[in-house]
């Protein structure tokens, strides 16, 4: 395997999208957004609490491939505890990361999620691993959030 | 099976050598990631011949100017260009005179001509299939929406084929219309589209036929069909993007209103009234994509070059082969199964999602489309939200399917 490839597909990444986590749906009081990468058909449910501007649970369902679902897994872990403000400082952070505009290394911050930054080498598939922090980032929204999508 | 058993079992067509048409495609002789490229996405938009993309620098080289418009020589040769185009189209279809054929940007634009110069009404049906292309459902959504229109939508088998014995239901005496592909750009079945427009005719109903994915695999006979309404596009039949074609019989297209306003589509301009020009002119408002129709023209020469049956043959012979590979990969299951096809697979495989699959094969050089391929309705049906598609040329090899195979088992290995 060539080592971009490797980078992609990074065992952490397989982890988490063949065992995802906070996988399951939450009941109200909740924020929920859908998300949809209409490249691909993708789709996904966001779903967060928010209790005295912070979060306090995130949760996600859906399908889509290996690099949606992993970067689905590892937002819900990282924002829950994140208070709204910081959290959507990290949505700029993982843009900027996903898309390139930064330089990805030694970002000791953001633990697992710097494993996603081989994306960046894919044009073609960043989307897939920007499409929950779309999500997020609606869910934080003053309007009630709806639906987002990666186009 | 090894590749050499499969292909002791299913011998190469004789009369067609993939190899010696490779190299008017420069396109193709190129590496991708450090692999040679093996494009396998010719749904999607194939290749272009030396003499296509020669025909279209030639044309501005030589002969830019604007058509139907002015005495000067450039005009005429540019005209002349322009309408013979029309002539080779008319002809490649079998239509009965260039003038039903009209140049659009493609079938997603004659479909949506059609459909806004029917006039259709509240309660006025049309019946659709289920495995129709975003662009044959939402232009009639755009009428539902708008003016009530009813869309009654034909079922398939899970083999991926029309079930035809419920066609006749569908029918009322309000249906407008049956608009229909002809070939599936997932499935890659070849639909009884002559059958459909018999029994629509008895009803005294009209056809449309979706033509993208026919007409780079098979001869199509517009009067032999006997279709009210055919379309395609260039850049699927080896032409340039940018330019399609609707055929509508004389007398459909003369039921037509304008489609769009503009300079060439008139007869007679004041600020009363205007006269419209006839058809094709009719549709055609605006300089049109005059370098697109020499592209296409080119293109049907290219085509009617070859032996289009040999081709045929060869691209049976290379769909059978890659069928048969594509059992020996370990959960992968084939998306359309009907026996008659043209190569394209669909396929999912278990625990892999197409987008993983069409990077992994990219980094092989392996160039398929992944994703609903603009048929999320067929996607629903199959319950799969995507599928990765390999859609063979007549220019593609059993090496390529081969690596294709290759590289599956690289995303399996990977990601399950």
């Amino acid at each position: 395997m060539s080592n971009e490839l490797a980078d992609l597909y990074q065992e952490l990444i397989l982890d988490h999208s063949r065992h995802p986590h906070n996988f399951r749906t939450m009941e109200e009081p909740r924020r929920m957004v859908d998300a949809h990468n209409p490249l691909c058909g993708d789709a996904l449910k966001l779903y967060v609490r928010l209790a005295e501007g912070r979060i306090v649970d995130a949760s996600f369902k859906g399908r889509g491939c290996a690099i949606s679902m992993a970067s689905a897994s590892m937002l819900t872990d990282r924002v829950k505890g994140c208070s709204v403000e910081e959290a959507k400082g990290l949505f700029e952070t993982m843009h900027d990361l996903l898309t390139g505009a930064q330089p990805p290394p030694g970002r000791a911050d953001l633990g697992e999620l710097e494993s996603l930054a081989g994306v960046r080498n894919y044009p073609m598939r960043v989307k897939c691993a920007t499409l929950s922090w779309h999500a997020l980032k609606a869910a934080l929204g003053e309007d009630e959030p709806q639906s987002v999508s990666t186009e | 099976m090894r590749p050499e058993a499969v292909a002791e079992k299913i011998a190469p067509a004789p009369g067609w050598d993939p190899h010696a048409v490779r190299g008017d495609f420069p396109a193709l002789d190129q590496e991708v990631r450090g692999a040679p490229l093996a494009y396998l996405d010719n749904a999607a938009t194939t290749q272009k011949p030396r003499s296509v993309i020669a025909a279209i620098d030639h044309y501005y080289r030589y002969d830019n100017a604007n058509v139907h418009r002015a005495v000067h020589a450039l005009s005429a040769r540019a005209t002349a260009a322009y309408e013979g185009a029309r002539t080779k189209a008319a002809r490649f279809l079998n239509a009965r005179s260039a003038a039903e054929i009209v140049f659009l940007r493609s079938t997603t634009e004659a479909i949506n001509l059609v459909a806004n110069g029917l006039r259709l009404r509240e309660g006025d049906e049309v019946v659709l299939t289920h495995m129709e292309h975003h662009a044959n459902i939402v232009p009639w959504q755009l009428l539902q929406q708008r003016c009530g229109v009813v869309l009654r939508v034909l079922p398939i088998s899970h083999r991926g084929e029309l079930e035809l014995d419920g066609l006749e239901a569908l029918f009322s005496e309000r249906t407008r219309l049956v608009s229909l592909t002809h070939v599936s750009n997932v499935l890659g079945t070849v639909n009884p589209v002559a059958e459909v427009i018999r029994r629509a005719h008895r009803h005294a109903i009209p056809v449309l036929i979706d033509g993208a994915q026919a007409v780079p695999h098979m001869e199509v006979d517009v009067q032999a069909l006997g279709c009210d309404f055919y379309c395609f596009s260039a850049h699927k039949l080896f032409g340039p993007t940018g330019i399609g074609v609707l055929y509508g019989k004389a007398e459909r297209l003369a039921a037509l209103p304008p489609y769009q306003g503009g300079g060439e589509m008139i007869r007679r301009v004041s600020f009363e009234k205007s006269e419209f020009a006839d058809p094709p002119q009719r549709f055609e408002a605006g300089t049109p994509h005059i370098a697109g129709a020499v592209g296409l023209a080119a293109a049907i020469d290219y085509l009617e070059g070859l032996d289009r049956a040999a081709a045929a043959e060869y691209e049976r012979g290379l769909l059978e082969y890659a069928t048969e590979r594509l059992h020996e990969v370990p959960g992968l299951r084939i998306v359309g199964e009907s026996p008659h096809k043209i190569a394209v697979v669909s396929f999912v495989m278990d625990g892999v999602h197409a987008h993983d699959i069409g990077t992994v094969l990219d980094h092989k050089g392996v160039a398929v489309r992944a994703g609903h391929h603009c048929a999320m309705p067929l996607m629903d049906f199959y319950g799969v939200s995507a599928t990765a598609r390999a859609s063979l040329a007549f220019y593609n090899t059993r090496e390529e399917v081969d690596r294709l195979v290759e590289g599956l088992q690289l995303a399996r290995e990977i990601l399950t």
